[in-house]
C-alpha cells in the first residue's frame, strides 16, 4: 500500500496561511491504515489547528470529513456541495488523492497535508518498510521475492557492491543489503546458480524515466455512446 | 572571486569580450560525431573558423550517444576554436556535471550552455535512465555559483577559485505556455545566464512579440539574447518542423518560397533540386538575420547548421557580418 507521513504542523500551519475556513478531507484507505490521513488523524489535526490558531488570536473554522477512497471519482463527488463553504481544502489522501480532488474540484484550493513516502508494508507495529519503485517492469521472479530496485540503495542487478558488511548496506546499518537478502534466499531455494547470469542493462522505459504512464484496458473501456 | 585573472571579464572568453563590446555576435553550432574520429571535429571546425565568433558543441544531441561535448570541444581549443560547452541535465546528476566543468575550464573552455535536454525516448538509448537532477534553471544557478562564489552546490568552497565560465542558457519563444515563456526567460537571467540562445526561429512576427514582452521587462540589459536560425535544406524538412516538430513554428512562407524555387525543376533531377533549395535556404537565412537585427533587444545570432556547416560562410558573408570584428586583438578564431 502507499504509506504516507503527516506534514509538521508549523508547515501545515504556513501551507494554510491566510485562509479562514478550512475543510480537512481524510482518506479512508491506505492513509488510514498508515495511521497518516484517516478520520482519527484528520479529527486530531482538526482540534490541534483550531487549537493553535485560537492561541494565536485569529481563530480559523477548521472541520472534518474523510472520504473511502480520495483516488475515485464517485468518492469524492458527494464533497461538491459542501466546497462551497470552504476557502481552501487541506487533503490528508496521498498525492494521488490531493490531485484526484484538484482536477475534479478546479476552482478550489487544494493543499496537501501529508508527506507521501512510499509504496511498502508494516514490518512491525510503528515500522514501514518500501518494498516496491513501481518501475513497471517486474523482475521478482528472478530475485528471489526480494526487490533490488527498491531495497538495493544502489539499484544493482547483478549482486552486492563492495559495500555490503555482514548483511548491512553501507549508506546506514540499519539498512538491510538487498543482495544479501536475494543471495541467502536464492541459495534456501537452491536456485542460486541463476545470479550467476548476467542482467543485461533495464529497460526504464516502463518506469518514470519513459514519462507519466497510463495504462489502457480496452476490454474494460465503456462504449463512447454509452449512458448511465 | 576566482583567484583566476579574466581582467574584469567574469570569463574572458572572446564571445563575452564580443557581447561586452556590444558587436552583433554570431555562433555556431557543431554536432560531434557517433564515433572518436578527431578528424571529424577538425573538419567541421576548419568550416566556421574565422566565420563565427563561438561554436556550441551539443551534449548528446537529440538523446544519441555522441562524443563528449568537452573532448570534442578541447579539439577546437586546440585548433584555436572558441567552444560553446553544451551540458545537459539528462545524464549527469549535480556531482557529475560540476566535475566535467571543471575539467572543461582546466582543459580551457570558457562557455557553457546549460540545458534540460532532449529526452531519452526520442534518442538511440530510449529504455535508459534519465537523471533531471537539477534542471536547466538551477544548473544555470549552480554554475554562476561555482564561478562567482567558489562554491560547489552543497556549499562547499572550490579550491584555488571557481571556473571562469561564461554561463548561457536556452529560450524557446515558440513553446506554449506562450505567455509564461518571457517570465521563464527572467528566470534563467535570474538564476545568472549571462547570454541566451533561441530555438530555430521562422515566425519573426511571433519572435517580434516576444522580444517586446522581454524588452519590456528590461531582461535583453541583463543579458545577450543570441536569435537561433537555421538554413532550409529543402522543403520537406520546411514541412515537417512545421507540421511534426513540437514546440516549433514555422511560418509557411519558409515553405512556400522552399517549394517556389524547385518549380519546373524534374524530381529525377535531384542534384539541381538540391542545389536550389540549398541556395534559397541560405538567402533565407540571410534575409532572416536582416530582419533579426531590426529588432530590438537583440544582440546577435546563432547559427545552426549542423551537418552543413558550409553554409555558415555564405550566410554570415552574405549578412555583412564577415569579417568577424576582434577585441584587445583577439577574435574567436
Amino acid at each position: 500500500m502507499i504509506i504516507a507521513e503527516q506534514k509538521p504542523l508549523d508547515e501545515i500551519k504556513s501551507i494554510i496561511g491566510e485562509a479562514e475556513r478550512v475543510l480537512i478531507v481524510g482518506c479512508g484507505t491506505c492513509v488510514t491504515v498508515c495511521f497518516a490521513g484517516g478520520s482519527k488523524e484528520a479529527a486530531i489535526l482538526g482540534s490541534s489547528l483550531r487549537m493553535a490558531t485560537k492561541l494565536n488570536g485569529n481563530g480559523k473554522a477548521i472541520d472534518e470529513v474523510t472520504v473511502q477512497r480520495q483516488c475515485e471519482w464517485e468518492y469524492i463527488d458527494p464533497l461538491k456541495p459542501k466546497l462551497d463553504e470552504y476557502d481552501l481544502v487541506l487533503s490528508l489522501g496521498c498525492g494521488i488523492g490531493v490531485q484526484t480532488l484538484a482536477e475534479r474540484f478546479p476552482t478550489k484550493r487544494i493543499v496537501p497535508g501529508l508527506n507521501t513516502s512510499f509504496l511498502g508494508l508494516p514490518v512491525e507495529q510503528g515500522v514501514w518498510e518500501e518494498r516496491c519503485q513501481a518501475c513497471g517492469n517486474c523482475i521478482l521472479h528472478l530475485t528471489g521475492g526480494i526487490c533490488p530496485i527498491a531495497r538495493c540503495s544502489k539499484q544493482l542487478l547483478n549482486g552486492p557492491c563492495g559495500g555490503s558488511q555482514a548483511g548491512e548496506c553501507e549508506i546506514d546499518p540499519a539498512v538491510p543489503c538487498a543482495w544479501q537478502l536475494i543471495w541467502d534466499k536464492m541459495t534456501a531455494l537452491g536456485l542460486q546458480d541463476q545470479l550467476l547470469e548476467i542482467q543485461p542493462p533495464k529497460d526504464w522505459s516502463t518506469s518514470r524515466d519513459g514519462g507519466p504512464r497510463r495504462i489502457i484496458r480496452d476490454d474494460l473501456r465503456l462504449p463512447e455512446d454509452y449512458q448511465e | 572571486m576566482t583567484n583566476f585573472s579574466t581582467n574584469g571579464y567574469k570569463s574572458g572568453s572572446n564571445l563575452e569580450k564580443m557581447i561586452r563590446a556590444g558587436h552583433f555576435v554570431v555562433t555556431g553550432e557543431l554536432g560531434p560525431p557517433k564515433g572518436w574520429q578527431r578528424s571529424v571535429i577538425e573538419e567541421k571546425g576548419q568550416l566556421l573558423i574565422g566565420n563565427v565568433d563561438a561554436v556550441n558543441l551539443t551534449d548528446n544531441q537529440t538523446a544519441i550517444v555522441r562524443m563528449s561535448s568537452i573532448a570534442a570541444g578541447r579539439i577546437l581549443v586546440e585548433m584555436g576554436l572558441e567552444p560553446i560547452i553544451q551540458m545537459t541535465c539528462r545524464d549527469r546528476n549535480r556531482l557529475g556535471i560540476q566535475a566535467d566543468l571543471l575539467g572543461a575550464a582546466a582543459l580551457g573552455m570558457r562557455n557553457v550552455l546549460c540545458l534540460s535536454g532532449d529526452h531519452q525516448v526520442f534518442g538511440n538509448h530510449p529504455t535508459a535512465k534519465n537523471v533531471h537532477d537539477v534542471d536547466s534553471v538551477q544548473l544555470v544557478q549552480m554554475v554562476a555559483r561555482m564561478r562567482d562564489e567558489n562554491q560547489f552546490q552543497c556549499g562547499d568552497e572550490i579550491i584555488g577559485g571557481g571556473p571562469p565560465l561564461f554561463v548561457g542558457a536556452a529560450a524557446n519563444p515558440f513553446g506554449d505556455p506562450f505567455e509564461y515563456r518571457p517570465y521563464r526567460l527572467a528566470k534563467k537571467v535570474a538564476a545568472g545566464a549571462n547570454f541566451i540562445q533561441t530555438q530555430l526561429i521562422y515566425d519573426i512576427p511571433r519572435f517580434k512579440e516576444y522580444m517586446k514582452k522581454v524588452v519590456d521587462m528590461g531582461l535583453h540589459e541583463k543579458t545577450a539574447i543570441l536569435a537561433g536560425i537555421g538554413p532550409l535544406k529543402s522543403s520537406g524538412a520546411a514541412r515537417y518542423m512545421r507540421d511534426k516538430v513540437p514546440g516549433m513554428i514555422v511560418d509557411d512562407y519558409y515553405v512556400d518560397e522552399m517549394l517556389k524555387v524547385i518549380e519546373g525543376i524534374p524530381k529525377e533531377e535531384k542534384a539541381a533540386r538540391q542545389k536550389a533549395w540549398r541556395q534559397r535556404g541560405i538567402e533565407l537565412c540571410i534575409e532572416q538575420i536582416q530582419q533579426i537585427q531590426e529588432i530590438e533587444g537583440v544582440a546577435g545570432v546563432h547559427i545552426m547548421a549542423i551537418e552543413w556547416e558550409e553554409a555558415v560562410k555564405p550566410i554570415v558573408e552574405g549578412a555583412g557580418l564577415l569579417p568577424r570584428p576582434t577585441v584587445n586583438g583577439q577574435n574567436g578564431t
